[in-house]
């Protein structure tokens, strides 16, 4: 089939940036959308022009690298699947398609459509984990974990840390992402000691990072190639209040012999 | 020929590694942060090994070349990670999942290895549970098990179909935690591009930086490379895209042996190739093949849909061939029997390169709901990928290549020949001998960055010996030089073919000739046909843009002018090793039955392959491999 595609071109952060027409009549529809692209650079690199960058790697939708935005659609318009799964059976002949980057001030433009999506690792580090080191935990099974709690954690786990989230959001917030790790831990008991700090801490980070607020539009979540739920958001939030009431300076002194 | 000591310790085979943890000489704790280690990659192997040096208190330099630790290759593994754990009662045990694995690996494994792999296995699921992994439980709230390929007993513990993924974001939240801390500092997207050798000894890495294009050195008292595999050597496989054997190649081009590169595995259920364009081939889990039946057409060329072929009408190859393991019959068995179908005839699909992945069965007899919560995420992967529903069609696969046993020789320490030069995970030889059970590649990884090299690093930084460097050492202006010239020379042949195009040619040469079955026939052709390739990249190739800027053509470039030096070593390994024994399959060398056959007389060895410099032939240095404690026997899944 044939597209034209309007890509968004941008050599670096200090460059302006426009949309640039290709014709593209070599597509087939068991090419995922990065194949696509993949045939499209081939063919520039041989008349002599750049070829479009953009990130990629596992291309099975795992790894988070992937994502720009698809006529409006973070990931392009199919429901929960990330722009590297994304098969071209699912456009026609003839459509025109608009390609631009994850938008958002915390995630500055590097090339074209590949971004540095950088804060999302700084959020995890304000927080994102249970402070335990590697050696000295006890036998696996003398921590029980309810299986709907576990289930539960599993869904907001499954975060694969793209950005798609901040960009659906008109706020640009990363709340979904932050909600979502907040939820994962917090939802097991091996992340309850941490809970409340590491909901106040890291939404500070997130705010801290330049990420908008939360107005519960919904649009990351419709946006996640993952799945994850407004509910996660609204967990971190309940977390966040606990931890905002019951904040407390660490005592001094304690422990130390 | 020069033979190599992998310096394990003696005794008792259950009692070497407490033994060894014992005579470790120790940094004392004040002293850790005056020491600077390099690591590389943040897969399992190299995430855990930067969170436990920073939590032990060294200071920390990793490197990755994705824009976040997050997404090193690890994430992708689907199916689960092994254990000893024994919590489903079954007769398991260290020795068992020692004796397992060892066998999996065609008898061509360091005993010594595989068993403290076995024994700090169950370490690993405690440590995972600890950092909020959220492995599959019960009702009752305790772990579930899962049974993989090569094994009687349930033993893999799995998060859906995203083991893998959970197990890494552990050890990155662990690994992020020491980046607060300050206590390691984080380089995405910059990449290795060779290693700086002082006085013998490894003491730093050139990189770029991705971005920039800047060149820059690194120093450090110890290098750890967790770089993973080299399976995208074959273009086409289940690796992702950047994956690549560059860290490790420019090590070995330094003095590091290379071992055992033959040794490639070729997974038995991928998602078929669909055209020309494609760019990379999707695995569907080993964990499938509990609730899936494999078979094939009976009938040469029959036309029908799956649905219209009825049951005496098919051949369940594997039940049939293997009755004791069935369609859990090891990777390296199972993708055989799959090519030998297609190349009988029998295969489905298009161009008849695929076998039934059938799950009717299990279907009728638990129920879509059950078989939906444990593979829903695979099938709609399969979905997604295919446009076909795995619920009402038998899914099509085939195999691909998927993981490489062989990599840096190491010793027990996992330090490779090159003294301060450490290996982990994929990127080095040691555990799998020929080939890897499913479920324990993860383990691998997590044992030897959280359990093994916390220890062992220790031992050699605490003999000291190292004389201070800096930027401006003589030796470290060469190896920048080496790199800013290679780039120069990459971007300024400006030739006909894109890199693309060299790295699809050599995959085809590779895929042909040094697959799933090899002949010194075709072994002669790969090692006549990769050079003359080479010598045409160089010539030939064009990679647009400068170096000082964003390139992925440059950055691609350099992988695969890497990969055209390492086909030719794995091709002439291959030739080298004159029996069939796991993933290494010699048509020459087979039992009546079709079966690989060792020759344990004469290849009871690992091959670790020294460079001897540009276009000069390759010192063969051999580890002979010495069982005190189990029988060498013919590996038998029937």
């Amino acid at each position: 089939m044939r597209l034209t595609l309007e890509i968004w071109r941008q050599k670096g952060a200090d460059d302006a940036g426009r949309f640039v027409r290709y014709d593209h009549d070599d597509v087939s529809e068991h090419m995922s959308f990065l194949e696509m692209l993949d045939v499209l650079n081939q063919k520039l690199i041989g008349k002599g022009e750049e070829p479009v960058s953009f990130d990629s790697d596992c291309r099975e939708g795992i790894c988070g690298m992937c994502g720009f935005v698809v006529n409006g659609y973070p990931h392009g318009p199919q429901p929960l699947t990330t722009v590297c799964q994304l098969h071209m059976r699912h456009f026609h002949d003839g459509d025109v398609l608009r390609l631009e980057p994850f938008r958002a001030k915390a995630f500055p433009i590097i090339r074209d459509l590949a971004i540095d999506r950088s804060a999302l690792d700084r959020v995890i580090m304000a927080g994102g984990y249970t402070s335990i080191n590697a050696g000295g935990p006890r036998d696996a099974n003398s921590i029980l974990v309810g299986k709907k709690e576990s289930d539960l954690s599993m869904d907001a786990a499954a975060c694969i840390g793209c950005g798609a989230c901040v960009a659906a959001c008109p706020n640009a917030s990363a709340s979904l992402f932050t909600g979502g790790k907040i939820s994962h831990l917090g939802l097991l008991p091996q992340g309850e000691p941490e809970r409340k700090t590491r909901a106040l801490s890291m939404v500070e980070r997130h705010n801290a990072e330049g990420f908008g607020g939360c107005t519960v539009i919904g649009a990351c979540a419709e946006a996640c190639p993952k799945g994850l739920k407004l509910d996660f958001i609204a967990r971190m939030n309940k977390d966040y209040l606990a931890g905002t009431l019951t904040f407390r300076e660490e005592a001094s002194g304690g422990g130390s012999g | 020929m020069p033979t190599l000591d992998s310096r394990t310790p003696a005794g008792p085979l259950a009692e070497k590694w407490t033994k060894r943890k014992t005579d470790l000489k120790l940094v004392n704790p004040a002293n850790k942060r005056k020491y600077t280690i390099i690591v590389v990659g943040t897969g399992l192997a190299g995430a855990s090994a930067a969170s436990s040096f920073g939590e032990l208190g060294y200071n920390v330099l990793n490197f990755c070349f994705q824009d976040t630790p997050r997404r090193a290759h690890s994430i992708a593994a689907q199916g689960g990670i092994n254990a000893a754990k024994s919590y489903q009662n079954d007769g398991d045990s260290v020795w068992r999942l020692f004796y397992d694995t060892i066998k999996g690996g065609d008898f061509r494994a360091r005993e010594a290895n595989v068993y403290r792999l076995a024994e700090v296995s169950n370490n690993i699921i405690d440590q995972a549970t600890a950092q909020g992994v959220p492995f599959a439980r019960e009702y009752g709230g305790t772990l579930a098990n899962r049974s993989f390929g090569g094994a009687l007993v349930s033993r893999t513990f799995y998060a859906r179909g995203q083991t893998g993924q959970q197990l890494l974001i552990g050890a990155y939240q662990s690994l992020m935690r020491q980046v607060e801390l300050g206590k390691v500092k984080m380089f995405p997207r910059t990449e290795m591009l060779d290693l700086i050798v002082i006085d013998g000894r490894a003491r730093g890495i050139v990189t770029r930086d991705l971005v920039t294009g800047k060149v820059e050195s690194f120093l450090a008292d110890a290098v750890v490379l967790a770089t993973g595999g080299y399976g995208n050597l074959y273009y086409l496989s289940t690796n992702a895209k950047g994956s690549n054997v560059t860290a490790a190649w420019r090590a070995h081009r330094k003095g590091a042996f290379f071992a055992n590169p033959c040794y490639t595995q070729i997974h038995p259920t991928c998602i078929p190739r669909a055209g020309e364009y494609q760019s990379k081939l999707t695995l569907m889990s080993e964990s499938l093949r509990n609730d899936g039946r494999i078979w094939v057409p009976k009938k040469s060329g029959d036309g029908r849909t799956p649905d219209q072929i009825p049951e005496g009408e098919r051949d369940y190859y594997l039940e049939r061939k293997y009755p004791t393991y069935g369609n859990l019959a090891p990777r390296d068995i199972a993708s055989r029997a799959a090519k030998q179908a297609c190349d009988a005839g029998l295969g489905v699909g298009p161009g008849g390169l695929g076998v039934y992945l059938d799950f009717s069965d299990s279907i009728k007899r638990l129920g879509a709901k059950a078989i939906g919560e444990r593979y829903g995420n695979l099938f709609d992967m399969y979905n997604r990928i295919t446009g076909e529903n795995p619920f009402a069609v038998p899914m099509r696969i085939y195999p691909a290549v998927h993981y490489t046993m062989g990599g840096l020789w190491v010793d027990y320490d996992l330090m490779s020949n090159l003294p301060g030069l450490f290996v982990l995970g994929e990127a080095n030889f040691s555990d799998h001998g020929a080939n890897r059970l499913g479920a324990s590649a993860l383990m691998q990884g997590l044992a030897d960055g959280y359990f093994v090299i916390p220890y062992t690093i220790g031992d050699y930084l605490a003999r000291g010996g190292l004389a201070k460097a800096d930027n401006g050492h003589a030796d470290v202006k060469a190896a920048e030089a080496a790199v800013n010239s290679r780039e120069k020379k990459l971007l300024g042949i400006n030739g006909k073919h894109t890199v693309d195009w060299f790295h699809k040619k050599l995959g085809e040469i590779m895929w042909e000739n040094v697959g799933m079955a090899r002949t010194k026939e075709s072994l002669e052709k790969a090692i006549q046909e990769i050079p003359a390739l080479r010598d045409q990249f160089w010539r030939d190739v064009k990679v647009p843009g400068v170096e000082g800027e964003f390139n992925q053509e440059l950055e691609k470039a350099g992988r695969v002018a890497d990969f055209l030096e390492l086909g030719e070593l794995l091709s002439r390994d291959a030739l080298d090793r004159n029996e069939s024994c796991g993933g290494h399959f010699r048509s020459e060398f087979q039992t009546e039955d079709g079966e690989a056959k060792r020759n344990d007389a004469e290849y009871a060895y690992a091959a670790a392959w020294e460079w001897t410099g540009e276009n000069k032939p390759w010192t063969l240095n051999k580890e002979p491999l010495v069982f005190e404690n189990i029988q060498l026997q013919t590996r038998s899944y029937k």
